[in-house]
């Protein structure tokens, strides 16, 4: 890293953690009453951290995914749901960056997601495709300039308080159901018909409620690459490593809740180690190894950028989905660990040592992308697919 | 070869169209084929040829058309003139 990205990166860092400081101060109400972080948001917004992901020509910061997934732990410390959102958020983005960039609609948008520190929500699932993103019912219709296109979306988070919604579909009405497309719908451009309340176990601020989702633009909204490829070389990607940078954060704030309470128990008893000592030092070592996950995904990802082949590689596919599937798990048993470190003022709500909300909010991890259509699409591969053995890159 | 590849695809495709309907440089994806289906695909070729797929191949690129997946199958074959 130069001296200037090194800046670069340290201001981002100082940003993100002003807002997480906003943002841990309503994580409780924001998790009691299931509503969205908009404090946090609008901290985001103020430290215009929204639009870092564009590049600089267009009025962003052109901050790496490292820098990203940096933000995205040091929020998914404070809370969870804000963290997600914003996660979500830049892996819209990156769509949009990767495979859009050369078209004059899509150009002009990252410059007013920039300017205007557009929210970005997403709309991939669908009622009646049993979960899987890669296959659409919906179909767009276009017609002469312009493009239209319902869809009854099962999910949609914080689809209220997007500023634009990325939708996809098949691509036209005789279309196969993965022949599909993503288009961007801007405020406006729509409307959202209520279905499905989101009520949940955690990440209850992500507000993911379902809706009949209606939209009319013009056709240039569309993004010009097949969604195929946008979901193979930059979607899965992102999402797989910027969610795991979020449930790291979480894991992460429920070691150091672990590591006070250990020690607070070890300045009251001079001399002697406290019991959950041993257990601290075991779940340090499990943190080490989702942050090792992590940080070796991002180097892979920046190694493969700008090789299509190898982003569309099965070894790349095959990585990344074990990367998403062992945070997703490790996390769980991480907390579980301070969980009996913390004892019953873990358990608790309302001690500094609580952990009942990250508990909850770590169990969306194995089920956002559920991890056995991952391990079946893996196994999949790895019928074909040697083993990676190299320690080298 | 072509024709092999093209009954192989039929047999393992799962395509929802007929693949007599399709042209050599036709987009598979777009025709329907999954990325579970192309795995299918591949180990009856693997089988069939008795070749091995190298890690450089098993990308959406080497499956995306009948000329591209020709075109690999006739590389490791060693068979230059189907390659070209």
């Amino acid at each position: 890293m130069n001296e200037i990205s090194e800046i670069k990166a340290m201001d981002l860092v100082e940003r993100a953690r002003r807002v997480a400081k906003i943002a841990a101060s309503h994580a409780d109400d924001v998790d009691a009453r299931g509503r969205f972080p908009e404090e946090a948001i609008a901290a985001m917004k103020a430290e215009r951290l929204l639009g870092v992901q564009v590049p600089a020509d267009l009025g962003g910061e052109g901050a790496t995914t490292a820098e990203i997934a940096e933000i995205c732990s040091i929020l998914g410390q404070s809370c969870a749901a804000a963290a997600m959102t914003f996660s979500m958020h830049q892996i819209k983005v990156s769509s949009v960056v990767s495979h859009g960039a050369d078209a004059p609609w899509h150009q002009a948008f990252l410059k007013r997601i920039a300017g205007e520190q557009l929210l970005l929500g997403s709309a991939t699932t669908e009622a009646g495709i049993g979960g899987n993103m890669r296959n659409s019912i919906c179909a767009i219709e276009v017609d002469g300039d312009t493009c239209r296109l319902e869809k009854d979306a099962t999910v949609i988070s914080y689809g209220e308080e997007a500023d634009a919604i990325l939708v996809t579909s098949r691509s036209h009405a005789d279309a196969a159901p993965s022949d599909q497309v993503m288009t961007v719908f801007l405020k406006g451009q729509y409307t959202l018909e209520k279905t499905h309340d989101w009520d949940t176990l955690g990440m209850r601020g992500t507000c993911s409620d379902g809706f009949l989702f209606k939209g009319e633009a013009p056709a240039e909204q569309i993004l010009p690459k097949p969604f195929a490829e946008i979901a193979a070389q930059s979607m899965l990607a992102n999402a797989h490593i910027l969610w795991s940078a979020v449930w790291f954060g979480i894991a992460a704030d429920a070691v150091n809740r672990a590591q006070s309470f250990v020690k607070a128990a070890a300045r009251r008893t001079p001399g002697t180690t406290p019991p959950g000592a041993l257990r601290l030092a075991e779940v340090s070592g499990l943190l080490q190894l989702v942050k090792s996950n992590v940080m070796t995904a991002l180097g892979q990802f920046e190694a493969a950028r700008d090789d299509e082949t190898k982003l569309s590689s099965m070894a790349f596919a095959v990585a990344i989905n074990n990367v998403k599937i062992s945070s997703s798990e490790l996390i769980l048993t991480i907390i579980n660990h301070c969980m009996m470190i913390c004892g019953i003022m873990g358990y608790k709500n309302g001690t500094p040592f609580s952990l009942g909300r990250h508990l909850r909010d770590a169990h969306s991890a194995q089920l956002m992308i559920s991890n056995d259509r991952i391990l079946a699409n893996s196994s999949t591969m790895l019928l074909v697919q040697r083993q990676d053995t190299s320690l080298l890159r | 070869m072509n024709a092999t590849i093209r009954e192989l695809l039929a047999e393992h495709g799962s395509l929802p169209v007929s693949v007599e309907t399709l042209a050599n440089d036709a987009d598979l994806y777009e025709a329907g084929l999954s990325s579970f289906a192309s795995v299918q695909v591949m180990l009856a070729l693997e089988e069939h040829f008795d070749i091995e797929f190298p890690d450089t191949m098993l990308n959406r690129k080497s499956f995306a058309t009948i000329a591209a997946i020709t075109a690999c199958v006739a590389t490791l074959c060693g068979d230059q003139e189907a390659a070209q």
